[in-house]
């Protein structure tokens, strides 16, 4: 009864979408108060069904509802609560179901809290965003029905695949949706930018809160994936180079590009075609990402031809909407003329040069991710691996890093190269020494490792000298009052370029100096890794809730002290008949010692893994951090500011 | 199994066998060759795994490959002598770096072209920008519509 009526209220929504889709638009046309306001309540109201929806599926999860197709075929009576709901969305169907109830929340949030946009734009954005609810809507109805039931139901599911069966993964795909579809808004008002005819510094500083939010999702949605690929996969790699993983790294660069341009709009007034252009991009490469993951079409071009529905619909999606906001763009850019003026070197053109970097190095993942496409299409089976990437991509990053602390520090307009090198000098030279420092430690002699130190180095301390920077002149104390006065925007892009510059560190320090090393052990052996002694103590049979596992019990100790004791694991669930390697790490600040368990050898040894892994928590440290950055700004007083001061204006202005 | 970064491609897994990658029975004595084996296996792909390169795939095949790179590379071969042997045999598809020959030109050119491009384009709009009046003063015929609507209204 549940799931139907789940069923039911996901079919109301549809409806309410088209008509929130319509009503609205031609009330903004027409300048009809009523039609326009109509938006707020459909936005409300179609969030509302498809969260009942939602729940409902929820509900049917949770309560092992075997009837429910989707359930038999992906939960399990014995597995743990977390998984069962996680489950939810652990399908195509159900986490299609959460693409769109993110979708219709974004949309009832900008009806929540944007009442300080202007009628008509608001109108225009919640009319917007909701054709992307109805596609998507109609996607879920017609081609990826989660509520199907079935006439027999077997006494027991399927299970969930036991490598999704982690806590990790259970909130990762939330967190990269919210990311994917909270460019969405950044689209809608777009769009109803372009409708509109005309975007000014207040569209900049509407629209950058949400693309903020999309981003930080973004961030915290791929350093979750990456860090569970790290401990779960048993070969301690954090990033492939998957299609899978490009889709979600496209739409971040391009949020990163367009949340650097939205500033520029927003401060100076220029900028504003190419943000525009930015803001569609964005959305549509999630819409791509959305496409190479849903179609299977990269894996397998026969995979996909063999049934296309579910493919061609999103291609459908994408054109439409990618296709129909460029030739909104084409029609109307011209019309969005510039304001600011400002000279070849300021910091306008430092974040011209930051859209350059992120947006070509974004293309080059995009040709990178579809070229074995384009390959079979001319009948040659070609791989595009890490390693192309690797080439391919890096340089930009590199550029990005060298240029990055003088750019963020060149004043607005018109600025003088000269002194803002000048004060970066102590950076680049504690830079420098880091680089060569490690330079003479290493025993390898790549270059990877000192030039990653050294870029990151330069980002961490470049981005301290622009806050010490913002202080001004003068006795210490007063500089350090000011300090705690600053606006949370400048904390904000302290941390994200801070964060960026120690994910560089962890990245090359990790790919540069892991040391791994692969053996047969017997029970009892010692043996040495780096500097660490590794002790097999032994191996013995353990049962979890749902697997049997082959536990074994491994002491680590340095100079004698033991600093660690690890159970690297291999699990075997049943129900899936899958086995998983549970690999054991032991964190620290510098290095993780990261143990993989492998098969048992025929006079009753083990083969054991062992990598010691340099800087590999900073990866993650630094995404952490570039989030936080995201969230300081987004509380920005100017943000909150901003919307209260239109509140008080509009109730200056009377009603009608 | 890299897929697996996004449970949505559930769809997609291959069930592999609980096995390490490279198996201590593969590990050549010799550390320099051993070095040498690694790196070649690491731009080769496990031609029936998703994006998996030989050296951390578990798959039957893969393994079979790194034996053949061993084995090349004890006999003498050069890096490149051990690729194109491997090449010849089971395709391009096994590089995962593809190589510049043919069409393949474009993927290698498609950044560096497209980011010329983006220079040039970028340097024409700042030198433009920069030597343009500034023009932030004139309202613009909605805004002066929409003032005169206040004005009235107030």
């Amino acid at each position: 009864m549940i799931t139907e009526l789940g069923h039911f209220a996901l079919i109301l929504a549809l409806g309410v979408a088209a008509v929130q889709m319509i009503v609205p638009l031609v009330g903004a046309h027409k300048g009809w108060q009523g039609w326009m306001e109509m938006a707020v309540p459909a936005a409300t109201i179609q969030f509302l069904l498809v969260f009942a929806s939602f729940l409902a599926l929820t509900y049917a999860f949770v309560t092992s509802d075997f009837s429910v197709q989707l359930v038999t075929l992906n939960s399990h009576s014995a597995k743990p609560m977390l998984y069962k709901v996680s489950g939810v969305w652990g399908n195509h169907e159900g986490s299609m179901l959460l693409w769109v109830l993110i979708v219709s929340l974004f949309g009832a949030m900008a009806a929540w809290f944007g009442g300080n946009l202007p009628q008509r734009l608001k109108a225009r954005v919640l009319a917007v965003q909701s054709s992307i609810a109805v596609a998507f809507l109609g996607f879920v109805l017609f081609t990826s029905n989660p509520f199907i039931r079935i006439a027999q139901p077997p006494f027991d599911g399927r299970d969930l695949n036991p490598l999704l069966q982690d806590p990790g993964l259970a909130f990762h795909p939330p967190f990269l949706y919210l990311g994917y579809v909270g460019l969405s808004m950044a689209f809608s008002f777009a769009v109803a930018a372009l409708i509109e005819g005309r975007i000014d510094a207040a569209w900049g500083r509407w629209v950058r809160p949400w693309t903020l939010a999309a981003w930080i999702f973004l961030t915290i949605g791929i350093a979750l994936g990456s860090w569970w690929a790290y401990y779960e996969l048993g070969w301690g790699g954090f990033w492939f180079w998957d299609p899978v993983e490009n889709a979600s790294f496209m739409p971040w660069l391009f949020a990163a590009a367009l949340l650097h341009s939205a500033i520029v709009v927003e401060k100076r007034e220029s900028l504003k075609s190419w943000t525009i252009l930015l803001a569609i991009l964005a959305f549509g490469f999630s819409l791509i990402g959305t496409f190479i993951v849903r179609s299977g079409v990269i894996t397998s071009v026969h995979a996909f031809a063999s049934d296309p529905e579910r493919g061609v619909f999103i291609l459908m999606i994408l054109a439409v909407f990618t296709g129909g906001a460029l030739t909104l763009f084409a029609a109307r850019a011209s019309s969005m003329e510039a304001r600011g003026v400002f000279g070849f070197i300021s910091r306008e053109s430092a974040l011209v040069a930051n859209n350059i970097l992120l947006a070509v190095s974004s293309f080059v993942v995009f040709v990178g991710t579809i070229w074995p496409l384009i390959g079979e299409i001319f009948g040659r089976k070609i791989s595009v691996g890490a390693p192309f990437f690797e080439a391919a991509f890096t340089p930009f990053m590199v550029v990005l890093a060298l240029i990055l602390p003088v750019g963020a520090m060149l004043p607005w307009k018109r600025a003088k190269l000269g002194r803002v090198v000048k004060s970066l000098v102590p950076a680049f030279v504690l830079a420098v020494a880091v680089g060569a420092l490690v330079w003479a430690m290493q025993t390898g002699k790549t270059a990877l490792g000192p030039i990653g130190m050294f870029l990151g180095t330069w980002l961490v301390a470049g981005a301290l000298v622009d806050i010490a920077s913002r202080t001004g002149r003068g006795a210490v104390t007063n500089r350090l009052s000011r300090l705690t006065r600053l606006p949370r925007s400048d904390w904000g892009k302290l941390a994200a370029h801070a964060g960026f510059g120690i994910t560089m560190m962890g990245i090359s320090g990790l790919m540069a100096w892991s040391v791994e090393d692969i053996r047969v052990a017997h029970i009892g052996d010692t043996f040495q890794v780096a500097d660490y002694d590794i002790t097999l103590e032994r191996v013995e049979r353990d049962q979890g809730p749902n697997y049997v596992s082959t536990k074994a019990t491994i002491i680590v100790s340095q100079h004698d002290d033991a600093i660690a004791v690890l159970h690297p694991e291999k699990r075997v669930y049943p129900v899936q008949a899958m086995p998983t390697t549970e690999a054991a790490i032991s964190n620290g600040f510098w290095r993780d010692i990261y143990l993989v368990i492998g098969d048992p050898q025929d006079d009753g040894a083990w083969a054991v893994r062992t990598f010691i892994k340099p800087f590999t928590n900073w990866i993650w440290a630094g995404c952490i951090l570039m989030a936080l950055g995201g969230v300081l700004s987004l509380t920005d007083r100017r943000f909150r500011v901003a919307a209260g001061a239109a509140k008080s204006r509009m109730q200056g202005v009377p009603a009608e | 199994m890299r897929g697996m970064i996004f449970p949505a491609l559930l769809a997609l897994v291959v069930v592999s066998t609980p096995a390490l990658a490279v198996n201590p029975d593969e590990v050549l004595s010799d550390p320099v060759l051993e070095q040498r084996a690694r790196d070649i296996s690491a731009d080769l792909r496990c031609v029936v795994c998703r994006g998996e390169n030989i050296d951390e795939s578990n798959a039957a095949i893969a393994r079979d490959l790194r034996l053949l790179v061993r084995e090349r590379l004890v006999d003498g071969d050069s890096n490149d002598e051990v690729v194109d042997f491997i090449v010849e045999r089971y395709g391009e598809y096994v590089l995962m770096k593809p190589n510049t020959s043919g069409a393949n030109i474009l993927l290698w050119a498609a950044g560096p072209a497209l980011f010329l491009v983006a220079l040039i384009s970028g340097v024409v709009y700042l030198r433009r920008r920069s030597q343009a009046r500034d023009g932030a003063v004139a309202l613009s015929s909605d805004e002066e519509a929409r003032l005169k609507e206040l004005l009235k209204d107030g």
